[in-house]
């Protein structure tokens, strides 16, 4: 039997972006708050210092910052016919385990989703008609808009510090930003960094191919930055350090350089480290969330009560946790009936390498140092000649030059041998990737659920992912390369390749962390997990935050959305569920 | 219940002298000796991988290696039931094999340069059949780890004297470029520099 432990009001589970923004709002409500978080306790100081966090082969190739496989993993197939294998080793994607999450080993890559995102089904029929909208596509519109989350996106990036020029400064377009942006209320909270060479090139070849080129939105300090906690962050040094790393300058926004300082002094809020949540609980009503079972690092089991319980772990490892845990019906492909599993979605990544004759000093870069274009975006143009819903944006990021992972070589280069290594001394230092960073839409036969055979290291089953890719999102993908290809052309390369994305869904290569989907938001219980505050159709006094809410994955890096998402949610707790706590939103 | 995951300092006496001999003159056709400069060899690649072997890595102690053990398609990664170390000593003893039929009882450290990169290219699309070992998963990790021991930080025995990151122009991990990331186009003035500085291999 576990042994009970004295109740909070406020359980967070995982501590990574969401709950360090849930701890903060809730603990300065007043309410006493508990984190449980899987993997263990980490800071700037010493876990991120200089010179050892520079390390390409422990991080970056031994992914000593990730989830572990050996601990708990998924299974994987492309479709129904295929039995599913375990992911052994990480590859497609890296979710972060330890404090902070994967917000600690992110590039800053801060992007808002568009208007017409977040009523996806209904734009597309408004404009094309329900016609366009292939068979088994699922999509569906979000139950919140642009509108609503405006606030709370500008919230976070306060939060952030980012740094970023306004394209949309409530209404009027602006000529250095992104035209194609939602309004925001104000500027970024810091000017841009400084450019690259690669950055420029780029600019200046989307100009030349008709196109609308800004410099993308980063969560990497151009100027030293305090913000509105009080917390003081340092001007970026460009090290090229910053993805599958921590951040040793206090540049990067991570929970850890945003929130944590102040949140970890509350005495009304604290964090267990080496808890790894297995159940959340319900009473026999089933209708109401008592507190979560937990395992500590000497293998006892925990129950932790609480009044009210958030599920705040990575996107997949909320899914899990209420299959697991028999929280809602959970989707069954065949009848389509069941919401538990249902969209998972993910992103469609191509690209165009360059090799350039100027020196591009790959190696001075910061993770979200880019320069993109958003003309092929969402709904940005008119798709009715294509066919296809959806886009993506096209971009060159310097992100840095780690010699193992981060080099190009031009097509029919061998893959060893004298060629090889001649290759990598001509290129390496005059080389970028252009990347096509792309939606996918949701889909009938794209879901999460329990694997039959494999179990994790606390003995429970593995979850399953079933997914491919559907000709949507190749039609998509390569309608939006040939427009990155204009760009490489008109950057006057040596050469370039085209990388397009080909065969079925890989669990193999790197493409994002950018899974999502599985406890989807929306108006309608029956196809959707949580109400548009987050709240669990079923279980009120429970919340989901995180991508797992996403009903479709928009053609952007997924974490200025989430944090958006996340002061929302909060909100409508603090000033709405606490004082009268019960369905937000009538089922 | 769980697993711990330890770290095994010291990777001497890892490989027996054969896997040794075989990793030396393979990591050599990888990345060779040439007109271009410092190979797998100057670099230290056979202590670079003999290390990584002899710890995590070569345990796959943070992969999932519970069964069932079955082939999947290749959308579905690795499956075999074989740890890194365990995946080269058995590939290691399968190719010398493989040699010492082919190539009238030489091993394969004993073959000569062409006879080598044949065996390699072999290796690489798939043949020969080596038994239980896949071919092709030993050839991509192998040739994984020989460019890992190019080009990681010289503490971990590889890229001695830097010649990994001076043949492309790395000059290491460094905390500061604010003076010079506005420097468009200019080659940066200083000496490759590793985690434990400049003199820092081992």
């Amino acid at each position: 039997m576990p042994t009970k432990l004295p109740p909070v009001d406020v359980l967070l589970v995982g501590f990574g972006w969401t709950a360090a923004i849930l701890g903060e709002e809730l603990a300065q409500a007043g309410l006493e708050v508990l984190a449980l978080e899987r993997g263990q306790f980490r800071d700037t100081v010493p876990d991120f210092a200089m010179p050892q966090i520079q390390d390409e082969l422990r991080y970056a190739v031994r992914h000593e910052m990730f989830q572990e496989p050996a601990r708990q993993t998924i299974t994987f197939r492309n479709n129904h016919a295929q039995t599913a294998l375990p992911m052994r080793r990480l590859g497609s994607f890296n979710p972060g385990t330890g404090v902070g999450g994967a917000g600690v080993h992110w590039n800053g890559q801060h992007w808002r989703f568009l208007p017409n995102d977040f009523r996806q089904r209904s734009h597309v029929e408004e404009r094309y008609g329900a016609d366009f909208i292939p068979e088994g596509m699922t999509i569906q519109d979000w139950g919140v808009t642009y509108e609503e989350l405006e606030p709370h996106f500008d919230r976070f990036e306060y939060l952030c510090g980012t740094s970023g020029v306004a394209g949309n400064l409530n209404g009027e377009i602006t000529a250095q930003g992104n035209p194609f942006e939602g309004p925001r209320s104000r500027d970024y909270p810091n000017p841009p960094l400084e450019r690259s060479l690669g950055t420029l090139l780029f600019d200046k070849a989307a100009r030349e191919a008709g196109f609308h080129p800004f410099p993308a939105p980063a969560s990497n300090t151009s100027r030293p930055y305090r913000n509105p906690l009080g917390v003081q962050m340092g001007k970026c040094t460009y090290c090229g350090y910053c993805e599958w790393f921590g951040c040793a300058n206090y540049s990067k926004s991570t929970p850890q350089t945003t929130i944590l300082p102040v949140l970890l002094n509350r005495s009304n809020f604290s964090l267990r480290t080496n808890c790894n949540v297995t159940r959340i609980k319900l009473d026999r009503s089933g209708k109401r969330a008592t507190g979560a079972i937990y395992v500590d690092s000497s293998g006892e089991e925990h129950e932790q009560p609480a009044d009210l319980v958030i599920l705040s772990a990575y996107a997949t490892h909320n899914v899990h946790l209420l299959l697991l845990s028999g929280i809602g019906e959970v989707y069954d492909p065949k009848t389509r009936s069941g919401t538990l599993g249902r969209n998972y979605a993910y992103q469609m990544v191509s690209g165009v390498d360059v090799f350039v004759e100027e020196n591009l000093n790959p190696f001075m870069g910061a993770g979200a140092l880019g320069q993109a274009i958003d003309d092929f975006n969402g709904d940005n143009f008119d798709h009715g000649p294509h066919g296809f819903i959806g886009g993506a944006y096209v971009a060159l990021w310097t992100t840095g030059g780690r010699p193992i992972l981060q080099h190009q070589l031009p097509q029919g280069t061998p893959e060893w041998g004298s060629a090889w290594k001649q290759a990598m001394a001509e290129n390496y230092l005059r080389s970028a990737s252009l990347s096509v960073h792309g939606s996918v839409m949701s889909y009938n036969d794209a879901h999460l659920d329990l694997d039959p055979t494999y179990r994790d290291a606390y003995g429970d089953p593995l979850m399953r992912l079933t997914f491919d890719f559907h000709d949507n999102e190749r039609r998509m993908s390569r309608f939006v390369t040939a427009r990155a290809e204009e760009i490489a052309r008109a950057m006057r390369p040596r050469s370039y390749t085209v990388n397009q994305r080909q065969g079925p869904y890989s669990i193999v290569p790197y493409q994002t962390t950018h899974n999502t989907g599985g406890a989807v938001m929306g108006d309608d219980p029956s196809t959707s997990v949580v109400n548009r505050y987050l709240q669990h159709w079923d279980v009120p006094n429970l919340f989901v935050m995180g991508a797992c809410v996403f009903p479709q994955n928009a053609g952007y890096n997924p974490t200025g959305t989430v944090g958006a998402l996340t002061y929302w949610a909060a909100e409508a707790i603090k000033t709405r569920y606490l004082k009268n706590p019960g369905p937000l939103v009538d089922a | 219940m769980v697993p711990a995951l330890t770290r095994r300092p010291g990777a001497d006496g890892h490989f027996t002298d054969a896997e040794r001999a075989f990793v030396d003159a393979a990591t050599a056709r990888i990345i060779p000796t040439d007109d271009t400069g410092a190979g797998a060899r100057e670099a230290g690649v056979t202590q670079f991988i003999e290390s990584q072997l002899a710890g995590d890595f070569g345990d796959a102690a943070r992969w999932y290696m519970q069964g069932p053990f079955k082939d999947g398609t290749d959308e579905q990664g690795y499956q075999l039931p074989l740890t890194p170390a365990q995946l080269y000593s058995a590939a290691i003893r399968a190719v010398d094999q493989h040699c010492r039929d082919f190539f009238g009882g030489r091993v394969f450290a004993d073959l000569d340069a062409e006879e080598q990169d044949e065996v390699l290219r072999g290796l690489e699309a798939g043949e020969p059949e080596l038994g239980d070992v896949d071919s092709r998963s030993f050839f991509k990790m192998l040739r994984a780890n020989t460019v890992e021991g190019f080009l990681s930080d010289p503490m971990y025995g590889g890229n001695q004297g830097f010649v990994g990151w001076r043949l492309i122009g790395f000059p290491g991990p460094r905390y500061d470029y604010t003076r010079f990331i506005g420097r468009h186009g200019e080659p940066f003035p200083l000496p490759p520099v590793g985690i434990l500085g400049r003199d820092g291999f081992i």
